[in-house]
């Protein structure tokens, strides 16, 4: 009994010097430090497939969701009637929570990629068609007119003069679709997406762990922003881009 | 395939409703869950939190964006605040507050008029620093001092844009609001998040209350806003339009 108490006290001892000394163990207690740098070091890889999956997703979303609205927007754009119906209909569907909108499409696809990618998707409608109208309604007549009297057929004028004079109001829409997407893309854990909202999820106590999937998914969202800003002033050199359009 | 399809899914909608209207024994057992009363005292929590970080977010951005819009100055600030806004993720938010600042309603609060604040300051910001200047010169012109035209004029002509931040910050909040259970606040989140307890049943009931509370919000906004709108302005739209 008393040989076994004593043997037992060192190793007691033991652990606990181990475990203040250890490479990553005082961040192991989730607590106290604001940001752990060794940890971070140590466990970066962990949040690389995260970050992929949810670049992707968001590249799938914004991609799905330009298709669309361009559609419709050339569609309304000869059709003045369908502007009121779509901006309504995208409206009601930007109203609904995203979290509530992946779980009432649970009976319909269940969880997974197909979920996010609708629920994402579908929030960038409104922004980018919004933008797209617009900027085909602020095409300069003397413009359409010069276009008609070269002897341009509709499309023509469509595809040569309206439409690459509203690129900086489209890529205005795209960058602020792209932003928010790449905010919303996190709550994708939800639906079952590994995306830097499950390591955010999985130790949302953890300061470092929050500090590093916060970081990466604004420098996503910047890096994106500045591509698009970018791309358009090499599209579009003629007009430097706006600020940025209101919410 | 198809049939069975849709009945499976109109089934699970059918539990749903029948999870908001009648109380059942939770997915583990032993406790009773669902009903109207669980589902009203979570709605009530949800509204509450959600009206209290509004609130806050207006009391906080209304005045710095109306008096920046007013004297023109900072419009880079304005701007950059409704940009950097959207890039923050909604999830890490609460994360961050609840880890670094803590839980319970204060604190999440806290959190909720932080995503509310960028686009009623942008929106409040651009809305009054592009009231048309001839009728901001004509206030002058009959005497009014800056607060006065601030108050009847700018403000007025402001309401659309201000209101369109205003249902932005709102849509957000009401949102964000479902994850305040990670951060130790009750609302119909908990529901949301609880599959292991309430069942696909209460996910989707969860998901089903708090689609209709954001429209209900969103539709009611809309409402004030009309009833805040000058008549002239009104007017001038339906003019516009027709």
């Amino acid at each position: 009994m008393t040989a076994g108490a004593v043997q037992l006290a060192p190793l007691l001892g033991q652990v606990t010097i181990h475990s203040r000394t250890g490479a990553n163990a005082p961040c192991q207690a989730q607590e106290s430090k604001v940001f752990c740098f060794q940890w971070a070091v140590d466990n970066f890889d962990r949040y690389t497939t995260p970050f992929l999956n949810q670049l992707l997703l968001v590249l799938i979303a914004v991609g799905i969701g330009f298709a669309v609205a361009f559609a419709f927007a050339i569609l309304s754009h000869r059709q003045r009637w369908l502007i009121p119906t779509f901006t309504g209909a995208t409206g009601v569907l930007y109203t609904i929570p995203s979290l509530a909108f992946i779980f009432l499409l649970l009976p319909i696809t269940g969880l997974g990629w197909e979920t996010a990618i609708i629920v994402l998707s579908v929030y960038t409608l409104q922004i980018i068609y919004r933008n797209i109208v617009a900027g085909l309604s602020n095409v300069p007549v003397e413009s359409q007119d010069a276009g008609r009297g070269m002897g341009m057929t509709d499309r023509q004028l469509l595809w040569r003069v309206e439409l690459p004079l509203a690129l900086p109001e489209i890529i205005a829409g795209l960058r602020i679709a792209t932003v928010s997407t790449v905010a919303i893309s996190t709550l994708m854990v939800f639906a079952n997406v590994n995306t830097l909202g499950q390591p955010l999820y999985q130790q949302i106590d953890f300061k470092t762990n929050i500090v590093i999937a916060a970081g990466l998914s604004i420098l996503m969202a910047i890096a994106l922003d500045l591509l698009l800003l970018v791309s358009q002033r090499l599209l579009a050199p003629w007009r430097r881009p706006s600020m940025g359009a209101r919410a | 395939m198809s049939g069975a399809l849709h009945l499976g899914v109109l089934s699970v909608f059918g539990d749903a409703i029948n999870f908001i209207f009648h109380q059942q024994e939770a997915r583990t057992g032993q406790t009773m869950v669902g009903g109207p009363d669980q589902v009203w005292h979570l709605t009530g929590q949800h509204l509450k939190v959600t009206f209290l970080a509004l609130g806050l977010a207006l009391v906080i951005a209304l005045p710095i964006g109306v008096a920046l819009g007013h004297f023109r100055r900072g419009e880079a600030v304005a701007i950059s605040v409704g940009n950097a806004g959207r890039a923050v993720p909604e999830l890490a938010l609460i994360a961050f507050v609840a880890a670094f600042i803590g839980v319970g309603l204060l604190n999440v609060t806290f959190a909720l008029a932080v995503l509310g604040i960028p686009p009623i300051l942008t929106n409040s910001y651009v809305g009054v620093s592009q009231v048309d200047r001839d009728a901001v010169e004509a206030a002058r012109g009959m005497g009014m001092r800056g607060l006065q035209v601030v108050g009847r004029v700018e403000l007025p002509l402001a309401v659309p844009t201000i209101m369109a931040g205003v249902r932005t910050a709102a849509i957000n909040i009401i949102a964000t609001a479902a994850l305040a259970s990670l951060a130790g606040l009750s609302t119909l989140g908990d529901l949301i998040l609880g599959r292991n307890v309430y069942g696909d049943a209460g996910v989707v009931a969860g998901a089903i209350v708090i689609a209709l509370l954001a429209v209900t919000l969103e539709l009611s906004l809309a409402g004030i806003q009309w009833l805040l709108t000058p008549r002239g302005l009104k007017v001038a739209r339906a003019g516009a339009a027709a």
